[in-house]
């Protein structure tokens, strides 16, 4: 019953993209206005700590090497520590706009183990191109979280941060176990089933 | 011209666009996932459910993101429309 890897990649993009659109919401209409009822405050934050639990099964479960076990591990910690440091914020327990960078070290953390532990090059095949490609995306947007701790109430800057997300779900989308990328495979790669 | 009559004018205006903005996520993340069903219709599986595995038949990606583009226009949208609509009528 053990659902094929990509399929994860799938399940996870979905939860992305719902993180994507929330934030986008949320940036279109205004803190103030998102935050009325106390499930949408909620939502986003909550969402990011479930799947950074959700990021522990896929932990135990698809370990095909230590790195990659470490390299889960470390995602499903900084996630849920993003997660639980935006619940604090918006429950008032945390005020500094300073604990924002929870989020921020979860785009390096996550960017980093993107790109350890992918072992081949860019064009290897299209697995190995998304992890380069989701790592440096990663890295590079780490500046959205760190902009948000400055300028917390700054519309672009939330923008940028929830179009990363849904970046992150389109490329997380288009993850294949096997399969060509811009028409290069490796032949060590194996066969491409789709 | 007044520049009070001004600011009134275009109050509205940007509310109106803010609401038709969030309006349009859900539509907007909904046809994306449509088109892409289109564009390669063997990823919906069930179109052609021949011997394949229970994730195939549930994971099926255009039509989670149809799924949560309607989740968002149904679930979320109409509460934030209301708020918009209450926070604008308080700023008048």
């Amino acid at each position: 019953m053990k659902p094929p890897s990509e399929h994860v990649h799938w399940l996870f993009a979905t939860g992305f993209l719902v993180l994507g659109l929330c934030l986008l919401g949320e940036a279109i209409v205004g803190t103030d206005v998102w935050r009325r009822r106390a499930w949408r405050a909620y939502l986003w934050p909550g969402m990011a700590f479930a799947l950074g639990v959700l990021l522990w099964p896929v932990m135990v479960f698809f370990t095909n090497s230590t790195l990659h076990m470490l390299a889960h591990g470390a995602w499903a910690q900084a996630l849920m520590l993003a997660g639980a440091t935006e619940l604090g914020l918006v429950r008032g327990k945390l005020q500094s706009s300073w604990w924002r960078l929870g989020m921020t070290a979860a785009f390096l953390v996550s960017g980093a183990a993107f790109l350890i532990h992918e072992q081949n090059s860019w064009f290897f095949q299209r697995s190995a191109f998304l992890h380069h490609l989701l790592g440096w995306t990663l890295v590079v947007a780490a500046i959205f979280p760190l902009a948000r701790c400055v300028r917390p109430r700054s519309q672009a800057v939330a923008t940028g941060f929830a179009l990363t997300f849904v970046v992150i779900a389109v490329m997380l989308y288009s993850d294949r176990d096997v399969a060509p990328v811009f028409g290069h495979i490796s032949p060590l790669a194996g066969t491409p089933h789709r | 011209m007044n520049a009070e009559l001004v600011t009134e004018l275009e109050a509205p205006a940007h509310r109106t666009a803010r609401a038709r903005l969030v309006s349009a996520l859900g539509p907007t993340t909904a046809l994306a996932g449509l088109v892409w069903a289109i564009v390669q219709p063997y990823r919906i599986t069930l179109l052609h459910p021949r011997s394949e595995s229970f994730w195939w038949l549930v994971v099926q990606p255009p039509l989670l993101v149809i799924a949560v583009g309607l989740l968002f226009h149904f679930v979320v949208l109409p509460g934030l429309l209301e708020d918009l609509e209450e926070e604008h009528e308080a700023s008048l």
